[in-house]
C-alpha cells in the first residue's frame, strides 16, 4: 500500500559544549542578515564590505568560484571596484603592486599551481611593505594531479614573509577577511596577509553565517592606508626598489636595514593581530583566538595541534574522548606566521605530550609543517613535551571524528612510550 | 541530528540542490553543513552531495557516511554507485524513477521508498532531464523534514531568475505532487 509519511523532524539534539564562537551575549544588535553560503562566497562577501578599489584575480581550483562571486559582485555594483581579469597569476600579483603603490586598497585569491606560478611577485609583496590582502583557497601540490585540498600550497611559502591566518569556519573566513585589512595596513605592520581557507571542506562547504553591516565595518575599517611610505604619485616623486646591498654604494647596512624592518613589522602584527580580532568582538560579537586558540586544555595531559578547518571534527573527537575520561585538550593555531611563539608556548606548558596534525608535508624533515613549528617552539618550553606527528587531509582527503580518535589515541601513547620518528599517516587505509 | 546524502550526475544540479535545501532548512530555523562530495567537474559523472541538518550550531565540516536518507536524482545511477553505501538501518531511499516504489530494489533494512518520476517532469518542465528542483520536492514529500514553502523561497535566493525561477519552482511543487510514497514495514531510522 502506498501511502505518504509524515515525519517530524528529529532535531533535537542538546547543543555541542564548548562551540566558542557563537555571538557574544555582551553585544546586543538588530537581527543581522543571514547567508547560507559555502566558503568561497562567505569570502566573496568579506571582500564586498572590505571595499577594495582594485581586484585581480585569475581563476583556479578549489578558488574559482571565490573569484567568479567576486566579478558577479563588481558586475552587479555590489562592489564598486575595478576588476582586473589578468592573464595570469604572476600578472593578478603584479597588477596589485601597481595598484597598492599608487594608494588603491587591494585583493586577490589564488591557490596551489596559481600561487607557484605568482611567486616572483608574491617574494616582493611583503619587502615592498604593500598591505595586499590574497586568500588563499588551500590546495595540495601536483603531481600527482590534484585539484583539491591541502595545505602544501600555503605551508610551501611560510618564509616568504607574508602574515598568514588560517581559518576553521565559514564565518571566520567571512570575518578575518575584513579584519585582515586592519592588520595589513597598521603603519605598525604594512605587510601583506594569506587569509587561508581549506578547499574543498571550507570553500565549497555551506553553513548558516551572519553578514554584518556595511556601515559598521567601515567605521571598523576606515579610508585606505597604504601607500604613505611607498608610492607612485606624481606629487611625490621617489624611487621604489631601489638597487640596495652589496659591498659598495650604500653598503650592506640599508639592505640589512629592509629585513629587519621587516621582521620587526612582523613581530608588531602579533600584538595587531590580538587587539584587531579584540576589537572585532567588541564590535561585531564574534570572538576569535587571534593567535593559539586553547580548546579544553585544563586538566588535559597531552593535546592535539591542529590548524584550519580540520578544527571542528578534531573537537568534537576531544569532546567524546573526555566524556570517555580521557585527559585531551587541542591547540589550534589561527596565526602561522609570524609565528605566535608566546601564545604556543604557554598552550604547550599545560601539557605532557603533543600529536600535531598537519595537512602537509615536510619532506626535509619526514613529519609535517606544523609540527616543525610546534618542535621549534618546545626549545621555549621548560619541559621536554614529546611531539608526535600526524599527517592527514591531503589532497582533499576527508578528515573526520574517527581519525581524530586514532590520533587522540597515538598520542596518548606518548605518555607511556617513546615518540615514534616516523609520522603517522592519516588516511593511509581509506580507500 | 539528520544526515542526507544525495546521488546524480554532472549536470544535474545534485550539488545546487544541497544548497538549495541547505537554504529552506536555515529559513525554518536549523542549522546546517552541506558539503559536496570533490571529484572532477564533469557532465555525467557520479556526483554526491552530503548534508547534515541539527537543532543547534554544528562544527565538524566533513562528508556523511551513515545517512539516515539517500536522494537519488538519476534513475540509472544506481547501476554504477552503491547508494546505499552506509544507508542507516530503517532509512530512506528518495529515487526518480518511472518504477513503483514496490518494484525498486532496496537492501531488506530500508524503511521507506519514495519514487517520481524526475526525469518525465523534467522534461515536461524544461524540455531536458535536469531533475534537482523536482527531487527536492519528492524529498519534502517523503521526508516532512523541510517545507515546500521553504524551499519554494529558497529559488528565489538562488542564481535562478525570471523564466528559470518559474520553471523551477513549478518543477519543485510537480516533485512534491507525484511522488508516491511507500513503506516497507521496517522500523524508521532513530
Amino acid at each position: 500500500m502506498n501511502e505518504v509519511v509524515e515525519k517530524t523532524a528529529p532535531l533535537t539534539e542538546p547543543a555541542a559544549e564548548g562551540i566558542a564562537q557563537g555571538p557574544d551575549k555582551a553585544v546586543t544588535k538588530k537581527e543581522p542578515k543571514i547567508l547560507v553560503c559555502d566558503g568561497n562566497e562567505a569570502a566573496a562577501w568579506g571582500v564586498v564590505l572590505s571595499r577594495p578599489d582594485m581586484v585581480a584575480v585569475y581563476p583556479i581550483t578549489p578558488q574559482s568560484s571565490l573569484a567568479e562571486y567576486v566579478a558577479q559582485f563588481v558586475a552587479d555594483g555590489v562592489l564598486d571596484a575595478e576588476l582586473v581579469e589578468a592573464e595570469g597569476e604572476h600578472s593578478v600579483l603584479s597588477v596589485l603592486h601597481g595598484a597598492a603603490l599608487a594608494g588603491a586598497r587591494t585583493y586577490t585569491a589564488s591557490c596551489g599551481q596559481g600561487l607557484a606560478f605568482m611567486f616572483e611577485p608574491y617574494f616582493r609583496t611583503p619587502n615592498l611593505r604593500l598591505p595586499i590582502v590574497m586568500s588563499i583557497v588551500n590546495r595540495d601540490g601536483i603531481t600527482p594531479q590534484c585539484v583539491w585540498g591541502g595545505q602544501q600550497d600555503a605551508m610551501t611559502v611560510r618564509e616568504v614573509g607574508w602574515v598568514q591566518l588560517f581559518c576553521e569556519t565559514v564565518q571566520e573566513v567571512l570575518d578575518t577577511i575584513v579584519m585582515a585589512y586592519r592588520i595589513a595596513e597598521d603603519r605598525s605592520v604594512m605587510l601583506p596577509v594569506n587569509v587561508n581557507h581549506d578547499g574543498n571542506y571550507l570553500s565549497n562547504g555551506i553553513v548558516r553565517i551572519e553578514l554584518p553591516e556595511q556601515a559598521e565595518v567601515d567605521d571598523f575599517l576606515g579610508a585606505p592606508d597604504v601607500n604613505w611610505h611607498a608610492a607612485l604619485d606624481p606629487k611625490r616623486p621617489m624611487g621604489v626598489d631601489p638597487l640596495t646591498g652589496g659591498a659598495t654604494g650604500p653598503g650592506p647596512a640599508l639592505f640589512v636595514g629592509y629585513r629587519r624592518g621587516h621582521c620587526e613589522g612582523m613581530q608588531n602584527a602579533l600584538r595587531v593581530i590580538v587587539d584587531v580580532h579584540e576589537e572585532w568582538a567588541r564590535r561585531f560579537g564574534r570572538r576569535y583566538a587571534p593567535l593559539v586558540e586553547e580548546y579544553r586544555l585544563d586538566g588535559a595531559d597531552y593535546a592535539l595541534v591542529t590548524i584550519g578547518s580540520m578544527a571542528g571534527a578534531a573537537k568534537d573527537a576531544v569532546d567524546a574522548a573526555r566524556e570517555r575520561g580521557e585527559p585531551v585538550g587541542l591547540i589550534r593555531i589561527k596565526t602561522l606566521r609570524p609565528f605566535p611563539l608566546d601564545a604556543m608556548v604557554t598552550a604547550l606548558d599545560k601539557v605532557r605530550a603533543v600529536g600535531v596534525v598537519d595537512r602537509a608535508v615536510s619532506y626535509g624533515w619526514n613529519s609535517g609543517p606544523v609540527h616543525q613549528e610546534t618542535l621549534a617552539a618546545l626549545q621555549y618550553c621548560p619541559h621536554r613535551v614529546p611531539c608526535l606527528s600526524l599527517i592527514g587531509g591531503l589532497a582533499g582527503a576527508d578528515l573526520t571524528e574517527a581519525h581524530f580518535a586514532h590520533a587522540i589515541a597515538e598520542t596518548a601513547r606518548l605518555l607511556v612510550s617513546p615518540c615514534p620518528r616516523e609520522p603517522v599517516w592519516l588516511n593511509a587505509e581509506d580507500r | 541530528m539528520f544526515e542526507v546524502r544525495l546521488h546524480g550526475r554532472g549536470g544535474q544540479g545534485t550539488v545546487l540542490a544541497a544548497g538549495i535545501l541547505a537554504k529552506a532548512l536555515v529559513a525554518e530555523g536549523k542549522h546546517v553543513v552541506a558539503v559536496p562530495q570533490f571529484g572532477f567537474e564533469r557532465r555525467g559523472a557520479p556526483v554526491a552531495a552530503y548534508l547534515r541538518a541539527s537543532a543547534t550550531p554544528m562544527r565538524a565540516m566533513t562528508n556523511i557516511y551513515a545517512p539516515e536518507c539517500v536522494v537519488c536524482i538519476d534513475s540509472s545511477l544506481p547501476r554504477v554507485v552503491d547508494i546505499f553505501a552506509g544507508l542507516r538501518a530503517g532509512g530512506t531511499l528518495v529515487q526518480a524513477s518511472r518504477l513503483a516504489p514496490q518494484d525498486i530494489v532496496v537492501p531488506p533494512t530500508v524503511a521507506t521508498i519514495a519514487v517520481c518520476d524526475a526525469i518525465g517532469i523534467a522534461r515536461e518542465v524544461f524540455g531536458r532531464p535536469i531533475t534537482n528542483t523536482v527531487m527536492l520536492g519528492a524529498f519534502a514529500r517523503a521526508t516532512g523534514l523541510v517545507s515546500l514553502e521553504a524551499l519554494d523561497r529558497a529559488l528565489e535566493e538562488t542564481s535562478f531568475r525570471d523564466g528559470g525561477l518559474v520553471q523551477n519552482r513549478r518543477a519543485l511543487a510537480l516533485g512534491h505532487a507525484r511522488t508516491v510514497v511507500h513503506r516497507t514495514g521496517q522500523r524508521e531510522a532513530a
